[in-house]
């Protein structure tokens, strides 16, 4: 056995499973919560703002919205998935299983990307119902969604094998992510900020994902395309660095 | 049953907090045998068993399962092993089915429901195939944790504590699954608290206390090797001291002052039964009832963990 591909789908399988099972929390939730984003701050408040770019703000906060929901689902999805067996002490037997780290790490980040992309694929068909949006670069686009739904589920899984317990879990991406997403120019833009908050945002990863695919959708952005990916690239080769030391010194999953 | 199964070789575990678990433990598992390992809570045997089936990583030392080394060739060695965890640890919210169906892909086995159903069926669990985990008992949920270790044809069986919580009727259900998996060709190995369990039914037993194996043998052997049997003598009338003829037996006089007991080595060629009782019968003391008393496992185990804990 030189690939356990049976060992592999079974952990994907298994936690799209929870997916199926929860669906409820898992979908709806964040769908109905960014219904209501579009329906305050789009339909609402985007009625009284000016356009941006020559885009109506209704359809200027798609982009942003869309990475929130990606940012916060990858990583509470894969954080969950790892942490829950962690916890209930049922992890002993993927440890015990002859399938790799790499096999292992893949199928849990894999379903939790796929999850997320699939609530992304959601909310973005949701936003045609209260808004006009326009892909102007699909492709890009698509890249951009993945690599940001792998990175992030990547991200999460190292959160849910350092947390030793439930609120370890939600304080990154309740004290860390959401904010930085909501000070990283999801629903305005940079242009808009004081030059001294303008500088300070630019220490905010954060806001070259959105602005990344904000160019996808529009061909507009604060910054160059190549920034936003080469920020994303950088932040996965240091997440897969960062899982590979952990795994390797098996901190709190094996002895 | 001589080739050896698996070979461990001075095998060291010592955690992170300094807690030395093993030390320099050496042992071989002989393919197609049932080796119970004894010892007391924390004298090692789940960091043993641990280490094999790669949940903990040794300090020092190796372990060869099959000939291939548990580091280096871990999908091969793995593969060939099933493991009963002590704890009830199993994602509560699937199915039975799904759970079982689970643990085979992650060994590496394409799905197959004939055989899912078979052992869920040997296991008495198939009405129970819809159920989700938590609505079972403990005792069923023991059973899904043994049909999870054979969802993919193990050739080894790793049971820590299966009988643990477990009725007394479900218990000689499992001892009957046991010994009909090892007539299948399974190699057993279990630890277990129940002495009575091992006795039952261990070919061998390994006697394991603060890290190390004091002792392996087969069970008859040990118990044969070890074993003192007592010879409990009933008498007529009281007697308020042992006669001076009869010291060098070394006997107890009972509370109640009406019987005797004589201990004896079961390996000796003369046992001295035949002269004591003619010394007795010499005394003018005369004999009610003789019955006799074999030492069982769990007086061995006892001596054994004491004699070594004193050096």
């Amino acid at each position: 056995m030189r690939i356990n591909y049976y060992g592999f789908r079974a952990i994907y399988l298994h936690e799209m499973d929870r997916f199926r099972r929860t669906l409820l929390q898992s979908l709806i939730s964040p769908v109905l919560s960014t219904s209501l984003y579009f329906i305050v701050f789009g339909s609402v408040i985007g009625n009284y703002v000016q356009n941006i770019d020559g885009i109506s703000y209704g359809s200027y906060i798609v982009p942003g919205l869309i990475m929130l929901t990606l940012l916060t689902q990858s990583i509470s999805n894969t954080s969950f998935g790892i942490f829950f067996p962690k916890f209930n002490g049922s992890l002993y037997e993927i440890l015990a299983a002859p399938i790799s780290t790499f096999e292992m790490v893949l199928a849990f980040v894999g379903a939790g990307a796929t999850k997320t992309l699939i609530i992304g694929a959601v909310i973005l068909a949701t936003s045609n119902f209260f808004v006009e949006v326009s892909i102007l670069h699909p492709l890009l686009m698509i890249f951009l969604l993945v690599l940001v739904a792998f990175t992030f589920a990547l991200f999460g899984f190292l959160i849910g094998l350092l947390s030793s317990n439930f609120e370890q879990m939600s304080i990154i991406p309740t004290l860390v992510i959401t904010p930085m997403v909501f000070l990283g120019g999801s629903l305005y833009s940079l242009d808009m900020l004081p030059p001294f908050w303008q500088m300070v945002t630019y220490f905010n990863p954060v806001v070259y994902l959105i602005n990344g695919l904000r160019f996808a959708f529009y061909g507009a952005s604060d910054f160059n395309i190549w920034i936003s990916i080469a920020s994303m690239i950088f932040f996965l080769v240091l997440c897969i660095s960062v899982v590979a030391y952990v795994l390797k010194k098996g901190y709190t999953i094996k002895s | 049953m001589s080739e050896d199964l698996i070979s461990i070789n001075n095998l060291s575990k010592t955690y992170k907090n300094g807690l030395k678990a093993l030390n320099n433990v050496s042992l071989n598992i002989k393919k197609g045998e049932i080796l119970a390992m004894l010892g007391p809570n924390g004298a090692g045997k789940t960091t043993l068993i641990s280490i094999i089936c790669g949940i903990v990583t040794p300090s020092s030392g190796k372990v060869n399962v099959d000939g291939f080394d548990i580091i280096n060739d871990y999908r091969q060695t793995r593969s060939k092993i099933g493991l009963v965890p002590q704890e009830l640890t199993l994602e509560n919210f699937e199915t039975v089915f799904n759970n079982v169906s689970f643990t085979r892909g992650l060994y590496g086995k394409a799905p197959d429901p004939k055989y899912i159903e078979t052992v869920l069926k040997k296991l008495s669990l198939w009405d129970k195939k819809d159920n989700i985990l938590r609505q079972l008992s403990g005792g069923m949920k023991r059973r899904v944790l043994i049909a999870k270790a054979l969802s993919h044809k193990p050739s080894i069986l790793f049971l820590d504590e299966p009988t643990a919580g477990v009725d007394v009727e479900l218990r000689k259900d499992m001892w009957k699954s046991v010994e009909a998996l090892r007539e299948s060709g399974v190699t057993i190995i279990l630890t277990t608290h129940y002495i009575e369990e091992a006795e039952a039914i261990a070919d061998r037993v390994a006697v394991i206390n603060n890290g190390e194996i004091i002792v392996v043998d087969q069970k008859k052997d040990l118990l044969n090797k070890m074993g003192r049997k007592k010879l409990r003598i009933d008498l007529h009338e009281k007697t308020d001291t042992i006669p001076e003829s009869l010291s060098k037996y070394d006997l107890e006089l009972s509370g109640n002052k009406l019987s005797l007991t004589y201990s004896y080595d079961t390996q000796k060629q003369r046992t001295g039964i035949t002269n004591l009782l003619q010394d007795i019968r010499d005394q003018g003391l005369k004999l009610k009832d003789l019955k006799t008393e074999e030492s069982t496992l769990e007086k061995i185990f006892v001596t054994l963990v004491k004699e070594n804990n004193e050096n």
